[in-house]
């Protein structure tokens, strides 16, 4: 495990009687876009913050590249981190807040100011180099708080919650600068979020925190088709939890405990509760003659329609039990006729159906 | 005019500025008129600027600036007022040294101590001023209680004179004065984001770079704040080098009161507070008009 680039091996910190971190253990790979992904309070800034050195871990270690940086000081570690504040120094312009990093690694003035335009090319910032960091926008001081991070080329860089001090067309657009960038620079990036949306788009990996504790460590789909329990299903994304029972009978046979209904699956595991995400439910107005098996489907009343453009949400009501369904709008189906009230047929491939 | 005036929203912004007009500018016109009028006996002891000729009725206008030509033709008052400046300097810089790192402290505690120590810096406010110095006359003085100290534990066989020199005056201002350095300073950094310390030691910034470098340009609204708030008032302070204070140095709030009150030549004395606050007054206005330029939000 000490060979893989970013080893975070049993660190726990506690802050006063509450305890921040649970002997997390971690391993991130070279030129990795890595997540930390949790709502607030769950650590995820407070391991940021450690691999960055402004707190010290109670018990653990962490190894960066091979090398023992657990007791490094911040200032000697080789990697940068970028605020969600960006904490760009206000008394200084941009070149300079971009040149400070350098001007304390001691380099030669002519390197410094070589490099400085170099990063400053890359992000396109010319022409504001002689601006305070009050005069421009938004999207701008996020580059340059960006550039002052990279311009020193480190091995690691942090970003706690790059984007989400800015508005959502641009968050859009830089998400995909900052993915173009990484695979540009080859730089391992962990980014701090709470976005669930962001972390599945940028990260090549990602983990699910909660409380001080690792939840899950996994790709995107893995994390969204696979989830390990009941929060991972409902933080990411909508899900449909139906609770089981399982069915001695037949192989892969449960018996729904929420639904007057049977489901099979396809895999099979001793489980009492399963997954069906709302994209993979099929619903169609109900016709009275037609009879609907009760394995893997059901009749159901339309309690909500939201039409959103590309699909529509809709809450369906069956068994006093309430689910989602989304249905993309590929042609201009008969679903769209679909109204509240009405009563529809659902049904779900078994391959649909994940058991928690 | 009249509907202005029974408006409830004037009164209200602008009580203040009558305030300032009726206990600042007509005083301070008074004092000017006074500066400008020929001393004489009498009450008050100076001729009025237009007075009539018994004899042949003309009005005659006494204005002279002579009492200026005076203070400046003496070294003896530009003296004084140098000591004042070198006081205040003085001061305001040992002030500075000591309030910087207890407001930082202060600022950046838990917010229940910072509370309580905030409390503990108004604490002394609660004892006039006067009997402050007062008691340090008593602790400072021949059979004070820190000679009677030095001299029980034998560091000392005579008791020291530690009182009525310029030392004593600097120690009595200095210790009146730091709350006024502490507070504003400490409004500044309370405010004072910790993230650009993280940033500047993640840049690579060791303690002393990350202090000269980013804190301390970051803190310079707040350091300017306290200096003025100490520097103005110390130039003009007259109770603590009356009180604690010798001969080896006079200050300037000192000799206006000797011209005032001893020497009963309100003229001169007036000229003397006059020049003095236009001799501040000019530098400071060069210095805020320069620094605008150069200010900088710190959010």
């Amino acid at each position: 495990m000490k060979d893989s680039f970013l080893y975070i091996e049993n660190v726990s910190k506690s802050f006063d009687d509450v305890k921040a971190l649970n002997n997390v253990s971690l391993t991130i790979k070279k030129s990795e876009l890595f997540s930390l992904l949790g709502s607030s309070g769950c650590g995820k800034s407070t391991l940021l913050r450690i691999i960055a050195g402004f707190e010290k871990p109670d018990s653990g270690k962490i190894f960066l590249d091979g090398e023992d940086i657990t007791d490094l000081p911040a200032y000697k570690r080789p990697l940068n981190i970028m605020f969600q504040s960006y904490a760009l120094f206000p008394h200084l312009n941009v070149f300079n807040n971009i040149s400070f990093g350098l001007k304390e690694d001691h380099l030669e003035k002519n390197e410094i100011i070589n490099k400085t335009e170099e990063i400053i090319n890359l992000l396109e910032l010319n022409g504001l180099e002689k601006r305070k960091v009050d005069e421009i926008s938004g999207g701008q001081q996020q580059r340059v708080a960006l550039a002052r991070c990279l311009v020193k080329k480190p091995k690691l860089l942090l970003l706690d919650e790059p984007l989400a001090a800015l508005d959502k067309k641009l968050r859009i657009q830089t998400q995909f600068q900052l993915v173009n960038l990484q695979y540009k620079l080859g730089i391992t990036f962990i980014i701090v979020t709470h976005d669930q949306e962001e972390a599945m788009s940028l990260s090549d990996r990602m983990a699910i925190m909660q409380e001080g504790n690792i939840l899950q460590i996994g790709n995107p789909v893995e994390i969204y088709e696979k989830p390990n329990n009941e929060y991972i299903a409902k933080f990411i994304g909508t899900a449909n939890i139906i609770s089981i029972e399982n069915n001695q009978k037949k192989k892969n046979f449960y018996t729904s405990l929420d639904l007057d209904i049977e489901i099979e699956t396809s895999i099979n595991k001793i489980s009492s509760k399963c997954l069906i995400r709302p994209e993979k439910i099929y619903i169609t107005k109900s016709t009275i003659d037609k009879k609907v098996s009760s394995v893997n489907s059901c009749k159901g009343t339309v309690k909500e329609v939201a039409y959103l453009g590309s699909y529509t949400k809709y809450l369906i009501e069956s068994n006093n039990f309430h689910f989602y369904v989304f249905q993309t709008n590929n042609f201009i189906s008969e679903n769209l006729n679909i109204k509240w009230d009405d009563v529809v047929d659902c049904s779900w491939d078994k391959e649909a159906i994940f058991l928690l | 005019m009249i509907s202005i005036l029974k408006n409830f929203k004037f009164w209200f912004v602008f009580t203040p500025y009558f305030w300032l007009v009726a206990f600042f500018f007509i005083p301070l016109a008074i004092i000017m008129k006074i500066s400008l009028s020929v001393s004489e006996w009498g009450m008050p002891p100076y001729k009025d600027i237009l007075t009539t000729d018994e004899v042949t009725g003309n009005f005659i206008i006494n204005i002279t600036s002579g009492n200026y030509a005076f203070i400046f033709s003496d070294f003896f008052y530009l003296q004084s007022y140098l000591n004042s400046l070198s006081l205040a300097f003085t001061s305001t810089l040992i002030c500075l040294i000591i309030g910087y790192p207890i407001a930082f402290y202060v600022a950046k505690s838990k917010p229940k101590t910072r509370n309580l120590l905030l409390i503990l810096l108004i604490i002394p406010f609660w004892t006039s001023f006067l009997l402050r110095v007062y008691a340090w006359k008593v602790l400072l003085q021949g059979n004070g209680i820190l000679n009677m100290i030095l001299m029980k534990f034998g560091i000392i066989t005579e008791p020291l004179s530690l009182l009525h020199n310029h030392y004593a005056v600097i120690l009595g201002v200095v210790y009146t004065y730091l709350p006024f350095m502490i507070l504003p300073l400490y409004g500044y950094l309370v405010k004072f984001d910790l993230r650009f310390i993280d940033a500047a030691h993640d840049l690579g910034s060791r303690n002393i770079n990350t202090f000269f470098k980013v804190i301390l340009p970051l803190s310079l609204p707040g350091i300017i704040a306290g200096c003025m708030l100490v520097f103005i008032p110390v130039v003009g302070e007259f109770v603590i080098p009356e009180l604690l204070g010798g001969s080896d140095k006079l200050y300037f709030g000192k000799i206006i009161w000797n011209e005032f009150f001893v020497n009963r030549d309100w003229p001169v004395a007036s000229a003397l507070a006059m020049s003095g606050i236009l001799f501040l007054i000019i530098p400071i206005v060069i210095f805020q008009i320069s620094y605008s330029k150069y200010n900088f939000k710190n959010e």
